[in-house]
């Protein structure tokens, strides 16, 4: 196993009363695509904002390259490169397209340029001057997951990025996520179709009531397909 | 013409002046209040309060430093920002995740707190404050006093400037995009609650800065805010809570209907603003220029 970049060790989460996340425990190493899988409410994505800070009562251990998140506030732990799409997209409908896109400062050198972001998503191109939520579903998508990759962060948090967009645009966001591997992204993403997850992560992790409760290699998931099935139950 | 139909030229402009410098003072209060409640979800009361401290602040840096109006301008509104800043800090800072209404009556009573300091100070009369620049322009129509002239373009600037601000800079589409999702823009790397300390400095300082516009036209007083305060809720209220825009067309409009009123039925000139707001309400309860949530 190559060093791991994220290690989050025994991590819990609250929402006022409730206990959402009990004792999360998962890796990530560099230039890795790993998934999430799980039910809706499985903690999937409240795992995703207790990494990045967005979680008011969180505790445990997350540490990214040595470094522990936990106690850090959410702009602190963007200013040290991981970026975060959120499932419902968070596209600011009082900016427009080219505000949207500019709107994460450059937290480190190395990011996109907007030319780059361009030639993946041309449709933006097109629609700069557009208030950000006239887009369609799938250029919103690309709004979200494309302004993220101005900032430098090497390490990004895909909340469900295909959900409810049609089968043409989830092939372009998963030849998308290649190419954000090849380019020496780490992502962490968060799927309830592992069919789709299948074609661009290296590893998944099982997600159920809060906890990972099994692991499987990509290259293992043809194996696993029933198992899989009785997680997610699909 | 005018004389058809019984209305003086003079007496026509004279009103529409004097509703011009009104509504130049509602607009700069209700876009203080509008950025404030698009951000921070307080609807700030200390508004008033605010203003008549612009003004204080105005007189104490003429009367005890020696500072003129035009170093007042600049002093006086970040002196008062500071101590806005301050009270959000430590009191605003701790009522954002609970309604309204809690907000509203920190900040009423913050600024009965700060009224009742000021009249127990300087007493509840008045201080005068001298014109920067007497004299005027003799139109045809009418006479201009020079310093209401600056009034009026000076906040004209003031308003149309912060409204760029807010909706053609970067910095602005912070403050827009913070006001949608301050949690998302928190996790881009931008410190919001620093951001959400300084735009209530802003706003306070739009208030204080309008005090001392105001301070050579009607004089200093500790009542001062509270008078005018009530008419920029309903100001408020009628362009829709929040809109940019919308707090400055309407301040500036309902300024010049109620001198209007003023010139062709006096009696209604102190309601007519109300009799709009209650109208509106009716017909469109988000306001004018408001989205409905």
């Amino acid at each position: 196993m190559a060093e791991a970049q994220l290690v989050v060790k025994d991590l819990h989460g609250f929402y006022g009363e409730s206990h959402i996340l009990h004792g999360m425990e998962f890796h990530v190493a560099k230039g890795e695509v790993v998934t999430l899988l799980g039910r809706n409410g499985a903690g999937k994505t409240t795992t995703m904002k207790a990494v990045m800070g967005m979680l008011a009562q969180r505790s445990g251990s997350v540490s990214f390259e040595g470094q522990e998140l936990i106690h850090l506030s959410s702009n602190k732990i963007a200013r040290i490169g991981l970026a975060f799409c959120p499932e419902e997209r968070g596209i600011f409908s009082s900016l427009n397209v080219y505000e949207n896109l500019t709107l994460p400062p450059v937290v480190k050198g190395g990011g996109m340029s907007l030319e780059e972001i361009y030639q993946i998503f041309p449709n933006l191109k097109e629609r700069l001057k557009s208030q950000g939520t006239k887009l369609s579903g799938g250029e919103q998508q690309m709004l979200a997951i494309g302004r993220i990759l101005r900032t430098g962060a090497t390490f990004l948090l895909l909340d469900e990025p295909t959900e409810g967009l049609a089968p043409v645009i989830v092939q372009q966001i998963g030849a998308m996520i290649r190419l954000l591997k090849q380019k020496g992204f780490t992502v962490l993403l968060v799927e309830q179709n592992f069919r789709f997850a299948s074609t661009v992560a290296d590893r998944h992790y099982v997600v159920e009531h809060g906890k990972v409760i099994d692991m499987i290699p990509n290259d293992q998931i043809a194996n696993n397909t029933a198992k899989l099935e009785q997680y997610l139950g699909v | 013409m005018f004389e058809l139909i019984g209305i003086p030229p003079q007496a026509l402009f004279g009103q529409l002046l004097l509703g011009l410098i009104n509504g130049a003072f509602y607009s700069m209060l209700s876009l203080g209040l509008a950025v404030i409640f698009g951000l921070l979800n307080v609807i700030n009361f200390t508004h008033g309060a605010q203003y008549m401290m612009g003004a204080f602040v105005a007189w104490m840096l003429l009367n005890w430093l020696g500072i003129p109006y035009w170093g007042a301008l600049l002093l006086a509104p970040i002196i008062v920002a500071a101590f806005g800043m301050v009270l959000e800090r430590l009191l605003l800072r701790r009522l954002y995740h609970l309604d309204h209404l809690y907000g509203l009556l920190l900040t009423f009573g913050l600024a009965l707190i700060v009224e009742g300091l000021f009249r127990k100070a300087f007493g509840s009369s008045g201080l005068p404050y001298e014109n920067p620049i007497p004299g005027g322009q003799r139109l045809p129509f009418m006479f201009l006093p020079n310093y209401r002239a600056w009034v009026v373009v000076a906040s004209l600037i003031v308003c149309l400037g912060t409204w760029y601000m807010i909706e053609r800079t970067k910095l602005g589409s912070y403050l827009r995009a913070a006001t949608e999702k301050p949690e998302l823009v928190q996790a881009f790397g931008i410190n919001v609650p620093r951001m959400i300390t300084l735009t209530y400095g802003f706003g306070v300082g739009l208030a204080a800065l309008a005090g001392v516009m105001a301070a050579p036209i009607y004089n200093v007083n500790p009542t001062m805010g509270s008078n005018l305060i009530i008419v920029v809720f309903a100001v408020v209220v009628i362009g829709g809570m929040g809109s940019i825009m919308g707090s400055i067309v309407t301040g500036f409009t309902l300024g010049l209907i109620e001198g209007l009123t003023k010139v062709f039925y006096p009696e209604a000139s102190s309601t007519v603003i109300f009799i709009i707001m209650a109208i509106v309400l009716m017909i469109k309860p988000a306001g004018l220029f408001g989205t409905p949530k």
